[in-house]
């Protein structure tokens, strides 16, 4: 896998790219009383990665895939195509924020040319679409990068459910050791669709996710960003 | 004394910071108020829940609330302002794009335990605030809070005599960790203009401007 010490950064949870604000719906679905113990959690993990985790992981390998040598265009088409895949708006937008935070942090880390090509989009690229770019100049692959994108859409969650509910930090780490097969068949179904038309990227789509994004952007007592 | 207003770049970020309900947002409120007609200012709260520190400065009606803007920090105050700044970041650069001419943004840390202190990536200075109720032993223990901010404030001096805080053994101790670096004593109940930290606000001004 290239750039391994890379995908390590981007997917340290230590690296400032916004993430630790956000709980990728575990927030509203404990509220709801969706997630009550750790078998709710895996189910929500579960859940979270085979929607959510895998359209991003199948956009940020095709994004990793062109970005070298990508036309103006692209990044439009790419940009709507994430669009249409975040039925939420509150997703959206959460989307763009930690987008735009790791957009910040690949000029750090990992300049690239290409990258005011991805700010021109108004509020900031989406997320998945930054992973891929940010990961293309740290030398990554896309197949790496759908790992990450994998991988992100399951810890991100499990850390907020940690804090919000005091789940044991083992027990929960376990839950993503148990969901290392999940996060890998995302990953390997992004690396086919990398190269096709974005169009016919992955579009599983989560509407209890969609939902609870947006009560959870209406609450009046909100912990987490999203 | 005419305040020096910073001639060219950005405005000057001051952080304040320190545990919960030591006066942060008090002091916040305080520097609107003195500062607020004569500088162009603005401000970033991370208060823990949605808006509640936002919403009582707009209450207070110290500052047009479109300047105030609200941070989530997920749990996690202290990660916000040291180690993922990106979305404090993000809020101030909001803001002096919308307000152009800023000379002062503030941003409030939630409250929290002794260690947590701000990132310089984030700001230029930082106010750490602590207060007598929390125990006269506080400037002993230490932490970054403590030793480094670049002011120290020791609020609700008036409970002093209610808590059995000797504000004598709080002053020298302070003074014993942070050397030169200086601390003001302030009972913003009393006092609620603050003289002692607006001075201090205003020479910081001096000096980004003179930079």
């Amino acid at each position: 896998m290239d750039g391994i010490v890379s995908l390590l950064a981007l997917a340290d949870s230590r690296l400032p790219a916004g993430g630790h604000a956000h709980s990728g719906g575990i927030e509203p679905a404990i509220a709801a009383g969706l997630v009550r113990d750790l078998d709710d959690l895996g189910i929500f993990l579960r859940g979270r990665v085979r929607s959510a985790g895998l359209v991003a992981a199948g956009i940020a390998a095709a994004v990793a895939h062109r970005c070298a040598t990508a036309d103006a265009g692209f990044w439009g088409l790419i940009d709507a195509e994430t669009d249409a895949r975040t039925a939420s708006p509150a997703q959206r937008d959460a989307s763009r924020q930690q987008g735009r935070a790791l957009l910040r942090a690949g000029r750090a880390a990992w300049p690239a040319p290409y990258y005011d090509r991805l700010a021109a989009t108004p509020a900031g690229p989406h997320h998945a679409v930054a992973l891929g770019a940010v990961g293309a100049a740290a030398g990554c692959d896309p197949a790496g990068v759908a790992h990450v994108a994998g991988y992100l859409a399951i810890s991100g969650p499990a850390a907020a459910a940690i804090r919000l509910r005091g789940f044991d930090p083992f027990a929960v780490h376990a839950l993503l050791a148990v969901l290392t097969p999940e996060v890998e068949a995302v990953a390997a179904a992004a690396r086919r669709s990398a190269a096709g038309a974005p169009r016919d990227l992955p579009c599983v789509t989560a509407p209890r996710l969609d939902l609870l994004a947006e009560l959870h952007a209406r609450s009046e007592v909100r912990l987490f960003a999203s | 004394m005419p305040l020096a207003r910073p001639s060219t770049g950005r405005a000057l970020r001051i952080g304040i910071g320190g545990p919960v309900g030591s006066g942060k947002t008090a002091l916040v409120a305080a520097l609107c108020r003195t500062l607020g007609r004569r500088l162009e200012l603005a401000v970033v709260t991370n208060d823990i829940y949605t808006t509640e520190d936002a919403d009582f400065l707009r209450d207070a009606g110290v500052l047009d609330p479109a300047r105030i803007a609200a941070v989530q920090t997920g749990c996690c105050p202290h990660t916000a302002i040291r180690d993922d700044i990106s979305a404090n970041l993000d809020a101030v650069e909001a803001l002096e794009t919308t307000f152009a001419g800023l000379d002062l943004i503030l941003v409030e840390s939630g409250g929290d335990n002794l260690t947590a202190t701000f990132s310089y990536g984030l700001v230029d200075r930082q106010i750490f605030v602590v207060d007598v109720s929390g125990g006269d032993k506080v400037p002993r223990k230490g932490g970054p809070g403590v030793t480094r901010a670049d002011l120290l404030v020791i609020n609700k001096t008036d409970l002093a005599p209610l808590v059995g805080a000797d504000l004598g053994v709080m002053t020298s101790d302070a003074a014993a960790m942070r050397g030169e670096l200086p601390v003001a004593l302030t009972s913003l109940r009393e006092e609620p203009g603050a003289p002692e930290v607006t001075a201090w606000v205003q020479k910081q001004l001096g000096e980004w401007a003179g930079r």
